[in-house]
């Protein structure tokens, strides 16, 4: 063939494209294959594929997207961690003329897409799996205010994983760190795909993210059970609710940021490149008023689930509920006003440095409001040392660490020290790993038996947990030692050997953190095991407080047999307290929303046309856009989009809950 | 929402609805398209801003002075104006459910929406034709990037505005299709009051600059 007509058909799709002289790359090609194989190979065997179409992929159930969620998230923590593990060892062994075992063209793109997964395809799942689970149930309603786009936002975010994931085998990732600032993510610095994958990896992963915070703002707005006032919303919706506010009002941001990138790269404008007038500078400032309510965004909810935590396991009703709503709202708002702490050196000036300084520090005043609320939750109570409280009280204790050493930072002149060193690294990871990670176990530990109807082992996921704790101070408290000595990130190799210690233990702490991982997925596989033994029939394994606790675990498709009215904060605890009676007569026909594959499809057509683009290969990127158009007008003629479950099916479902109970007694 | 009382909870708290109706259809729809368009103004917000930043770095190259025909744009603006009155008229004989005569309104429109997408395109090739395309200077990346994706936004509400078309044809005046082009007219101004801001912003003040 010629080349043009390669060119029209692959674009800069090559054989050449495939990174066969990267023997790691190959060798996790090698693994990722046969496992990948044996799990199709398996899914066939068993037949599995048109209950997972029809159960799972087609669903627009709230509770099982955000099972999906989780699932993405777990699946995409491994090769995020193996990125962590990989850097680690290079800075390691990188000493005393030494080159490591990484190359720069490979190491570059381990710690670019260490944080982009990180971040986009670990936290983000992890939070609005969770989010998606918990929160119908815990306003008494039955699924989210647009089920369908609730479907088609995951199957975005898989998309964007999807395209994450192809870079590792196909071409490569960008080289630029997570935020690929201009000029070196411009096509002249970075002619290859690496950006591009970038680009659209995050833009179809943002499409999905976007909808679903306007989804849950309106399902938390609009679908809450009668009595339940905003000020009676649990902790936890609350949060929720103000992540998704940021949601809406920064994901936009990135959108355009990183449209404009593409234009830079794609078309030759100039909005980010050093000549005809662009300023690169832009590009920082806009993807920080994007990514600074990103961190808050992630937080947010992990705030919420501590919340729900600690009221549970101390048996108490939750300290300053209303001092906590007025905090996550002030935090909401201040974190448009901090963007610029993240480039103090660019040298915006002194008073417009001090603003931001002090807006910063501002914000430790509701963070630490929230953490003396936990405190006093708990001063008195009746602690009850489970899994998701011992989580809990990790990060009381490692958030204040990476909180304190935060407003360090938000000092400008403290800041020109240590601005890009590792002593900011060691900081955003005390807080994420402390916060959010922490935050997003407590969370699964707590409602794994309501969404599987078995508690998790507790001997796992205590090892696990210690494991986890003791591997993240060693792997990152050196991390602030070496910060303090000057070592700047993102380094490659070292000359001075005295540092090499501090890189050794850091080491072994992700190796501590490896095992935790591991203990983790061997809790879930035990626990399966033992789910008999583990089994919840109560429906409310913890003594709980809010209503997800109302209904059985796991719950029937429509949540609730009838919609619960509220009277109190801790509205199950009340009903529980109150005496309630669990209706047993009177089930009628319940109105859901119908299965449709359309979200997979647009999703999948929407990652096609981002492949296209990424490798020039243009007719594909039109075909897919044209399909894409073309199914989603089609999907706006379908106007029969639910169906009733039959009053028999709800009757069947209750007497088994009843019988269950019944044998619980 | 009435709440009707469980016998066997007489006397005590009311803790479930007993007689219960779903929420009507579309229940969350308008609140959910206005936090949608919310999201869309965040767009142009970003864009104006960069224009703001980026919009007099001329790079040696021409400047609002040299390019814009005000005559043009008034012209362009006056097309999009009528369109949201005529697509106002449509929503008042969609309520008297009058569908022969929305019909007609939609389509009035739409040719208005086909104008002004038309004179926009016209204007384009003429600065790209004079040597002023986006890769020329920021200013102009600016510019075509915050008016292009205006005429785009233009352009998919000309889709929707056919589409919808079709299914009032085929299904009727039916609550759906009003909620329909209720989301779509919430559209429709916005962008009306969007292009408001590019008038002013972008050319008058640039000819002024």
């Amino acid at each position: 063939m010629s080349p043009d007509l390669l060119k029209l058909i692959f674009g800069r799709l090559g054989f050449e494209s495939l990174p066969l002289h990267e023997p790691i790359v190959v060798g996790t090609f090698a693994v990722v294959a046969l496992g990948g194989a044996a799990l199709l190979g398996g899914l066939t065997y068993f037949r599995l594929w048109g209950y997972l179409w029809r159960e799972w992929f087609t669903t627009v159930d709230h509770k099982r997207i955000g099972i999906m969620y989780m699932i993405l998230g777990i699946v995409m923590l491994l090769r995020g961690f193996a990125d962590a593990l990989m850097m680690r060892g290079q800075q390691m062994l990188a000493f005393g003329g030494s080159e490591g075992y990484l190359n720069a063209h490979h190491y570059d793109q381990v710690f670019t897409a260490h944080g982009v997964i990180m971040i986009f395809f670990v936290a983000m799942p992890l939070v609005t799996g969770l989010m998606n689970y918990v929160v119908p149930m815990q306003i008494g309603a039955r699924d989210v205010s647009f089920p369908f786009l609730n479907n088609f936002s995951f199957w975005m975010t898989v998309g964007g994983a999807v395209l994450v994931m192809a870079s590792l085998f196909i071409g490569e990732f960008a080289r630029t760190g997570w935020l690929a600032y201009p000029p070196l993510s411009n096509i002249g610095y970075s002619p290859d795909v690496g950006v591009d994958y970038y680009i659209w990896a995050l833009q179809v992963a943002g499409v999905g993210t976007t909808l679903s915070g306007i989804n849950l703002i309106c399902t938390i707005v609009k679908l809450r059970c009668p009595g339940m006032t905003m000020m009676k919303m649990p902790v936890f919706t609350w949060t929720s609710l103000c992540t998704n506010v940021l949601i809406v009002a920064s994901f936009p941001v990135l959108t355009v940021v990183l449209a404009l990138l593409s234009l830079d790269r794609y078309v030759g404008t100039n909005f980010f490149t050093n000549d005809f007038g662009g300023s690169p500078m832009m590009y920082v400032n806009l993807i920080w008023i994007w990514g600074h309510p990103e961190v808050y965004i992630l937080v947010l909810p992990a705030f919420g689930i501590f919340s729900e935590v600690t009221s549970t396991f101390s048996g108490k009703r939750l300290f300053g509920y209303t001092s906590m709503v007025y905090a996550t709202v002030v935090i909401t708002i201040l974190s448009y006003l901090v963007w610029l702490h993240h480039f103090f050196t660019m040298g915006s000036g002194a008073s417009v440095n001090s603003f931001f300084g002090i807006t910063t520090m501002i914000i430790s005043i509701p963070t630490g409001a929230k953490m003396f609320n936990w405190l006093f939750t708990m001063y008195r109570g009746r602690i009850r040392y489970e899994l998701p409280m011992m989580w809990t009280i990790a990060f009381m204790l490692t958030f204040v660490i990476g909180g304190m050493t935060g407003v360090l930072l938000a000092v400008p002149p403290a800041d020109f020290v240590l601005h890009n060193s590792l002593f900011l690294i060691a900081h955003f990871h005390n807080v994420i790993i402390g916060g959010v990670v922490f935050g997003a176990f407590a969370g699964i530990t707590y409602w794994f038996p309501k969404a599987f109807g078995f508690k998790l082992d507790p001997f796992w996921g205590k090892l696990s947990f210690w494991f986890w704790v003791t591997g993240f101070y060693l792997a990152f408290m050196p991390l602030y030692v070496l910060g303090l000595m000057g070592v700047t990130r993102r380094l490659r190799v070292f000359d001075d050997p005295s540092l090499q210690i501090w890189f050794v233990i850091a080491a072994i702490g992700a190796g501590l953190v490896l095992l935790g991982i591991m203990c983790m997925l061997m809790q879930f596989a035990v626990s399966f095991l033992k789910r008999e033994q583990l089994k919840d029939v109560t429906g409310d394994p913890w003594d709980a407080r809010t209503l997800e606790w109302a209904t059985s675990s796991p719950p029937p498709d429509y949540n609730f047999a009838f919609t619960p009215v509220v009277h109190d904060n801790d509205a199950w605890w009340d009903m529980k307290r109150r005496g309630y009676q669990r209706p047993l007569t009177g089930f009628r026909p319940i109105h859901m929303p119908s299965s449709t594959g359309t979200g997979i499809i647009l999703a999948g057509l929407a990652t096609a046309m981002g492949f296209g683009l990424i490798w020039y290969i243009w007719w594909l990127a039109a075909v897919s856009f044209i399909a894409m158009l073309a199914v989603g007008i089609g999907h706006t003629f379908n106007y029969h989009r639910d169906f009733d479950i039959p009053a028999e099916d709800v009757i069947r479902a209750e007497d088994a809950r009843t019988k269950l109970l019944a044998g619980a007694k | 929402m009435t709440i009707a009382i469980n016998p066997s909870q007489t006397g005590g708290p009311v803790f479930y609805v007993a007689d219960e109706h779903p929420h009507p259809e579309g229940w969350s729809t308008s609140l959910g398209f206005w936090i949608y368009l919310m999201s869309d103004c965040l767009i142009f917000a970003i864009l104006f801003a960069t224009f703001g930043v980026l919009g007099g770095n001329y790079a040696a190259g021409p400047a609002p002075k040299d390019l814009f025909d005000l005559n043009l744009v008034a012209v362009n603006t006056s097309m999009l104006l009528l369109s949201s009155i005529t697509y106002g008229f449509a929503m008042l004989t969609m309520q008297q459910n009058k569908v022969a005569q929305t019909q007609i309104w939609l389509a009035v429109t739409g040719l208005f929406g086909l104008a002004f997408i038309g004179i926009e395109l016209t204007e384009f090739a003429h600065m790209i034709h004079e040597g002023a395309t986006p890769q020329r200077s920021a200013f102009l990346s600016a510019f075509f990037t915050l008016v292009g994706t205006h005429g785009l936004h233009v352009s998919c509400g000309l889709i929707w505005l056919l589409t919808l078309m079709v299914q009032v044809q085929k299904f009727g005046l039916i609550e759906a299709n009003r909620r329909r082009l209720m989301c779509l007219s919430m559209f429709w101004h916005f962008l009306d009051v969007v292009w408001i801001g590019v008038f002013t912003f972008v050319y008058l003040l640039g000819v002024l600059r």
